[in-house]
């Protein structure tokens, strides 16, 4: 078969053209306006977690206590009424989200990535230029000091530094000790983030979800002004919880949806799908269908 | 990482030799892990005219300006000469006052070699009256049961050198003063960490220095033999809270510079303050139900704090802590 030179250097040249326009691995920028997609764990997320709901959280005994001690009217104190969520945490929120870069003009080289979420309005830098993370002695933030850098067509993102947060709203701590892997990942108009906690105080495996976002270029985010206000009077120094076994509103989550209680209080153990398995299993040899085990409490 | 010889002052060589061969691998043990030679100091400038100076023992509070040096604590002794070293590139002025938080030698353990290197603003009618040694040395500054725990009446052996001791105490609940352009306010916070701890406060920079009032990486260190007690912990953690003012989202602002560890802000003393309340507050509730000490440490009060807080080892256990609370909850603080 006879090759036709002028074709194929042609086909070359379109390639070669083709190649040089994409970013250099295939770099996706995550830049713009982000709107929540609230469909992936919503009533979590919008009315808010159950009291007592610690399934799929690989927690430990520990983070249980805290968990069962906490008492939503801790919430009312004003130094704990301006809090942002942490940077861990926030892209779950009602997170309206801006993301842009800082570009040095004489290497074209990205800096930074800042994130801007619209509840509380925290705003977030990603280091971008290789710097090092600073020693113990400097002060955690609610965002903490954030590192990246581009695998692939992925940018993951490297967090510590960060002020005591949560996982869930329902009083399950996440504390300043642990480090915080984020995986950013921009699929046209689409936006994924998968965050892996690791907390060395209070979780026995590394803790990964992901949360999406759609692009949205008509999006305006508001300001998000605080100030903190008297709205019920406690004494001041108080602080809300309950004793160790008196909280009587852990069994609600287990009640209502009909699910057992010991698998309620999370671990994980509950993370993975045989614990359906088991569930089944213990509900059967108890003599009643799965999930009709009655909290005991 | 809190020294484990902080409630114990440098023995005299003699009174080192009277004792046993316990208490001297002890002391052998602190003087290997204070070796200055492996101690490294860190300045980090917190704001205003305030900076963090970290290594030397407990975490130091410096402050600079046109009118000198100021310090609260001076770290270990044997890390005195770093300090100062320290002191000299970050500022070349004299050094005018040291304020100590309280009495462990982590915090006064540089007072007399600091001091010493310092100058007291003096003159008119009191150079005119003692002559030139009044302004020998810089001021010490701290609540007088300070001084006390330092000294010791006469003709008896006194814990600390005389060089090392207070000069200026106070016995009242507030001692102000101006120095580098603003206002500074010593605050007495009885029975919490000893019996004569103080927090600093400086009003233009916007900085606390609390002492080990506050010690983010460990459970609070409750001195009992030295009049130490949760509830003045507590007292003196909303003190700080009270004081403190963040700013936007509940962060910055007002800061605080801890005994020990990392430099903190209002929403992580609220964090630690939680966690001191609600021990209490659990451990008080044995406490009026009945339970001994041993039933108490049994029932766990402080299971969900102690993979942040506590300690199996070292100087200052989980149940150490444990058993301070019950004792301060159970017991009548001693007053000096």
């Amino acid at each position: 078969m006879k090759i036709n030179r002028a074709k194929s250097t042609g086909a070359v040249l379109f390639l070669a053209v083709g190649l040089l326009s994409i970013p250099a691995f295939a770099q996706r920028d995550p830049s713009g306006e982000w709107s929540p997609r609230f469909h992936e764990d919503q009533p979590e997320r919008i009315p808010g977690p159950e009291i007592g709901d610690y399934l799929g959280i690989p927690i430990n005994a520990a983070a249980r206590l805290r968990a069962d001690s906490w008492d939503a009217s801790l919430l009312e104190l004003p130094e704990n009424q301006c809090r942002p969520h942490p940077s861990d945490y926030a892209w779950r929120g009602p997170a309206n989200l801006r993301i842009w870069k800082d570009i040095d003009t004489a290497t074209q080289e990205t800096v930074a990535y800042h994130t801007h979420i619209s509840w509380q309005a925290p705003e977030r830098t990603i280091w971008m230029d290789g710097r090092p993370h600073p020693p113990d002695y400097v002060a955690h933030t609610w965002q903490g000091f954030s590192t990246g850098k581009w695998e692939g067509d992925t940018l993951t993102v490297t967090t510590d530094h960060l002020k005591e947060g949560w996982i869930r709203r329902n009083g399950i701590p996440r504390s300043e000790k642990a480090t915080v892997t984020e995986h950013i990942i921009r699929h046209s108009n689409y936006l994924t983030v998968a965050v892996i906690i690791n907390d060395p105080v209070y979780l026995t495996e590394p803790f990964i979800r992901t949360t999406d976002f759609s692009l949205d270029p008509d999006q305006q985010i508001a300001p998000y002004p605080c100030e903190a206000v008297v709205e019920v009077q406690h004494p001041f120094g108080s602080v809300p919880h309950h004793l160790p076994a008196t909280n009587k509103f852990l069994p609600e989550f287990s009640n209502r949806f009909k699910i057992p209680y010991e698998a309620t209080r999370g671990g994980a153990e509950t993370m993975y799908p045989e614990y359906m398995q088991k569930v089944k299993k213990a509900s059967a040899e108890a003599g009643s269908p799965a999930g009709t085990t009655q909290a005991k409490r | 990482m809190l020294n484990p010889d902080i409630f114990q002052f440098p023995m005299k060589r003699r009174t080192a030799l009277k004792l046993g061969g316990a208490a001297l691998a002890r002391l052998a043990w602190g003087q290997q892990n204070q070796n200055p030679a492996n101690t490294q100091l860190h300045v980090l400038p917190v704001q205003g005219n305030v900076s963090m100076l970290v290594g030397a023992g407990g975490n130091i509070a410096v402050q600079t300006g046109k009118d000198g040096v100021l310090l609260v604590d001076t770290g270990l002794a044997q890390n005195a000469d770093k300090v100062l070293a320290m002191i000299r590139e970050m500022s070349k002025g004299t050094i005018r006052y040291v304020i100590n938080t309280h009495v462990h030698p982590d915090h006064v353990g540089g007072n007399e070699k600091i001091a010493k290197a310092g100058k007291t603003i003096a003159g008119g009618n009191v150079v005119g009256n003692i002559g030139e040694s009044a302004s020998e040395g810089a001021a010490v500054i701290a609540h007088e049961n300070v001084l006390n725990r330092m000294s010791a009446p006469t003709g008896q052996q006194a814990p600390t050198p005389q060089g090392a001791w207070p000069t200026d105490t106070f016995f009242v609940t507030e001692k102000d003063m101006f120095f580098n352009g603003e206002g500074i306010q010593i605050l007495h916070q009885p029975n919490a960490h000893t019996d004569g701890d103080s927090i600093v406060f400086f009003r233009r920079s916007d900085v606390i220095a609390a002492g080990d009032l506050f010690t983010p990486g460990t459970y609070p260190i409750i001195d009992l033999p030295r009049g130490g007690n949760v509830q003045g912990i507590i007292a003196a953690l909303n003190q700080i809270i009270k004081l403190s003012i963040p700013a936007d989202k509940q962060e910055g602002g007002t800061y605080v510079i801890p005994g020990h560890g990392h430099l903190c802000d209002q929403a992580d003393v609220v964090v630690y303050r939680d966690m001191v309340t609600i021990v209490r507050d659990r451990v008080q509730d044995m406490v009026k139900k009945g339970m001994t000490l041993a039933q108490v440490k049994a029932a766990q009060p402080t299971l969900d704090y102690d993979p942040l807080y506590g300690s199996n080892t070292g100087f200052w256990t989980t149940d150490m802590f444990v058993e301070a609370v019950y004792k301060s909850l159970s017991e009548k603080p001693e007053k000096k």
